[in-house]
């Protein structure tokens, strides 16, 4: 990014300086992401349509254009010409602003993705909480909704929804210190170089699967979309929503699905690197190319992966996804996470700047010694954890087979 | 424009700083004059957004993230579901006081001798460039030299959830009385 | 640490734009014939008794209590996260004792049922 921002000021364009140069790049690069995520939209819904179609044993769209490449551009139409329906006694501010409060959240996430080797339009140092931070107003924006449109079942699904969310959200922020204790920082760009020795879904598989379900939930998808289902509380908080709005709050559900996959992608794949090449040492224009390139592979493999979840699965219930969520995934990162941390003390290098620190004490095995660690206690925590369920789930059945068998035996008279 | 004109030297800080003025202010004033309980919840929200903003132009980025993440992001749901819940929400209450010419100069009185003892008091103020490392300084003090009060905080939460549980658990015991 | 947060301030700036062109959008291009029976509230097509009032469940305010405890926790943790290098091996017991303290309040939460959704 930086030779395109040299390139700009070689031009000697009047009132172009520097500093002037790099705000137009970056407020180019803002007006494309700002553009481009909704657009994916369309590629996203397409996608959608037709994966879901054929693992139902169906076309999918095939009349508008060709292979139905057209249809969401035709939904789109339909939606901006639809009349607006608000209820009579909403809360007319409230119901506006929701689903744009949805969209911007959405959009907003975008900020801190490196998408290329230099192409980051930040670097800030506090990235991974900046993604948490932007969830919690998709939170609110859903709360606001289902508020707003003066319904009974809108109000109901936008409470089981929000309840939903949070309960998910704890083991994704836990995953996330994780990434950050192995990184060492908390910015993207770092995440993404810490991985050129090895990808973090490779060094720690669980807290890719944790991350990814937890997100999968934060995002509403099924399995986890009884925030949207169709067949319960009618639409859940966005009943009363027609046309435009409806169309706004898809887009949200759409682009916040697309933002989850490039952060799994950047923070357990690897991001803009792929295997055995160093992407940062090749010459500009290629290295920025083929790194998004890469990155965009990993990322449709994702969106690929929960269009496949959402074809293959059937809806979870609420009381069964809240008691995974509090009762297994919250202790189950919280242990993981002190793993984590053991192994990576242990293997820490010591520094001799600012604080003198001593070495951990397996430091001299380096970092292939870290990897299979990390691996090994990734495996190690959810065996465990799956011992515990199982020997917890035998009792229960025990139990309850105790019970039933109790009541099905014939009980002894006196006096026979 | 004079062809001496440098773009790059608008400046920033201060538009930054009267927008986040006007979110923090223009947000705690809807709280208190906004007819519906609803919106008063939703000003508080924009009221810590300024916030948030102070803090990053304080370069404090660590601060305004974990201001969004916990303020925004928990308590700010926490509120607006308490105010769900209460019984008439979507009534529409005069905001007017009856006691305005009680109140009004007490209020200037409070506000005057804030300002004063604020603009008299001589803050520690080091001229010193914000470092990077942030937040690893953080973590080097959480753990050095203020583990203490990090222990605290952690039986603090553990008590807060404790009673919280206690309190909530037994209205809905009471209920189910019912 | 003003110059990380500028393109985000950017990317705000054109996405706070975005939904209020596609509302003017819209509202250029739709009927608009407001009909009363068109704006009652949906409820399978009855009439809608009382007012909006969903019955109090304690158990939604709960999670969002145990969820705000959780979130600072997660807070403090953070810094520890990234600055586990520059710390001796024993500041890595004291941060298990402070995620033992609440994984204990979690359990505590779990064994009263404050947990269970009814």
């Amino acid at each position: 990014m930086q030779g395109v921002i040299d390139f700009l000021v070689s031009l000697n364009i009047p009132y172009v300086n520097a500093s002037v140069a790099r705000y137009i790049v970056l407020q180019v690069l803002a007006a494309i992401v700002a553009v481009a995520a909704p657009a994916g939209l369309i590629i996203l819904t397409w996608l959608e349509r037709k994966i879901i179609a054929r693992i139902q044993d169906r076309l999918g769209p095939n009349r508008a254009g060709p292979f139905g490449l057209l249809q969401a551009i035709a939904d789109m139409v339909k939606m901006f010409t639809k009349e607006d329906i608000t209820p009579a006694k909403a809360d007319r501010l409230v119901y506006n602003i929701a689903p744009g409060l949805g969209m911007f959240a959405a959009i907003m996430a975008f900020a801190v993705i490196p998408f290329a080797p230099g192409f980051a339009g930040t670097q800030m140092n506090v990235g991974l909480l900046y993604i948490v931070a932007i969830g919690g107003l998709g939170t609110l924006a859903i709360l606001m909704a289902g508020w707003a449109s003066n319904n009974k079942y809108a109000l109901l699904g936008a409470f089981r929804a929000v309840a939903m969310l949070l309960t998910y959200e704890i083991p994704m922020v836990m995953t996330l210190v994780m990434v950050a204790v192995v990184a060492g920082s908390m910015s993207m760009v770092d995440v993404v170089e810490a991985q050129s020795g090895m990808w973090f879904v490779v060094s720690m598989p669980v807290a890719f699967l944790i991350f990814f379900l937890s997100g999968v939930a934060e995002v509403g998808r099924s399995p986890f979309d009884l925030v949207e289902a169709e067949s319960e509380i009618i639409a859940g908080f966005h009943t009363e929503y027609s046309g435009i709005k409806f169309g706004m709050i898809m887009i949200a559900e759409y682009v916040h699905m697309f933002a989850l996959s490039f952060f799994t992608a950047v923070l357990f794949l690897g991001g803009w690197q792929i295997p055995f090449i160093d992407v940062a040492a090749l010459p500009a224009p290629f290295a920025a190319i083929l790194g998004l390139i890469s990155l965009l592979v990993k990322v449709f493999f994702f969106v690929f992966v929960m269009m496949w979840l959402r074809g293959t699965l059937p809806r979870f219930r609420i009381d069964h996804l809240l008691d995974f969520g509090w009762k297994f995934l919250v202790p189950l990162t919280l242990v993981l996470l002190i793993g984590v941390a053991f192994v990576i003390r242990l293997f820490a290098p010591g520094s001799s700047v600012g604080i003198p620190v001593a070495a951990g004490p397996l430091s001299g095995l380096g970092m292939p010694g870290q990897v299979v660690a990390l691996l090994v206690t990734n495996l190690l925590v959810l065996g465990l954890a799956l011992v515990v369920v199982s020997s917890a789930a035998r009792r229960t059945r025990s139990k309850a087979l105790r019970a039933v068998s109790a009541v099905d035996s014939p009980v002894p008279t006196a006096g026979k | 424009m004079p062809s001496n004109f440098d773009p790059s030297q608008i400046p920033l800080v201060p538009i930054v700083f009267w927008i986040m003025t006007l979110f923090t202010v223009g947000g705690a004033i809807g709280v208190v004059s906004s007819k519906k309980l609803f919106h008063s919840g939703l000003y508080l929200v924009l009221s810590f957004f300024g916030v948030a903003g102070y803090y990053v132009l304080l370069s404090a980025g660590f601060m305004a993230v974990v201001q969004l993440m916990v303020y925004v992001g928990a308590i700010a749901i926490l509120i607006l579901f308490a105010v769900m819940f209460s019984r008439r929400p979507m009534a529409a209450e005069s905001q007017a006081n009856r006691q305005w010419w009680l109140g009004l100069p007490l209020m200037l009185v409070l506000f005057v001798v804030l300002v004063v003892t604020v603009g008299s008091v001589a803050w520690p103020v080091s001229g010193a460039e914000p470092t990077a490392d942030t937040v690893q300084q953080l973590g080097v003090a959480f753990l050095g030299s203020y583990l203490i009060p990090f222990e605290v905080v952690s039986v603090l939460l553990s008590v807060a959830l404790i009673g919280a549980i206690i309190l909530a658990r037994g209205k809905v015991e009471g209920e189910e009385t019912n | 640490m003003l110059k990380e947060f500028e393109f985000v301030g950017l990317l705000g700036a054109i996405t706070f734009t975005i939904p209020f062109v596609t509302l003017l959008l819209a509202w250029l291009l739709r009927p608009k014939k407001p009909n009363p029976a068109k704006q009652e509230t949906y409820e399978s097509g009855v009439q809608t008794i009382g007012d909006t009032w969903v019955r109090f469940k304690a158990q939604y305010y709960i999670y969002a209590l145990i969820f705000v405890v959780f979130d600072i926790e997660a807070v403090f943790l953070f810094p520890f996260a990234v600055a586990l290098n520059q710390l001796p091996l024993y500041a890595l017991v004291w941060a298990i004792v402070f995620i033992l303290l609440l994984f204990d309040g979690l359990l505590y939460a779990w064994r009263k049922g404050a947990l269970h959704w009814t």
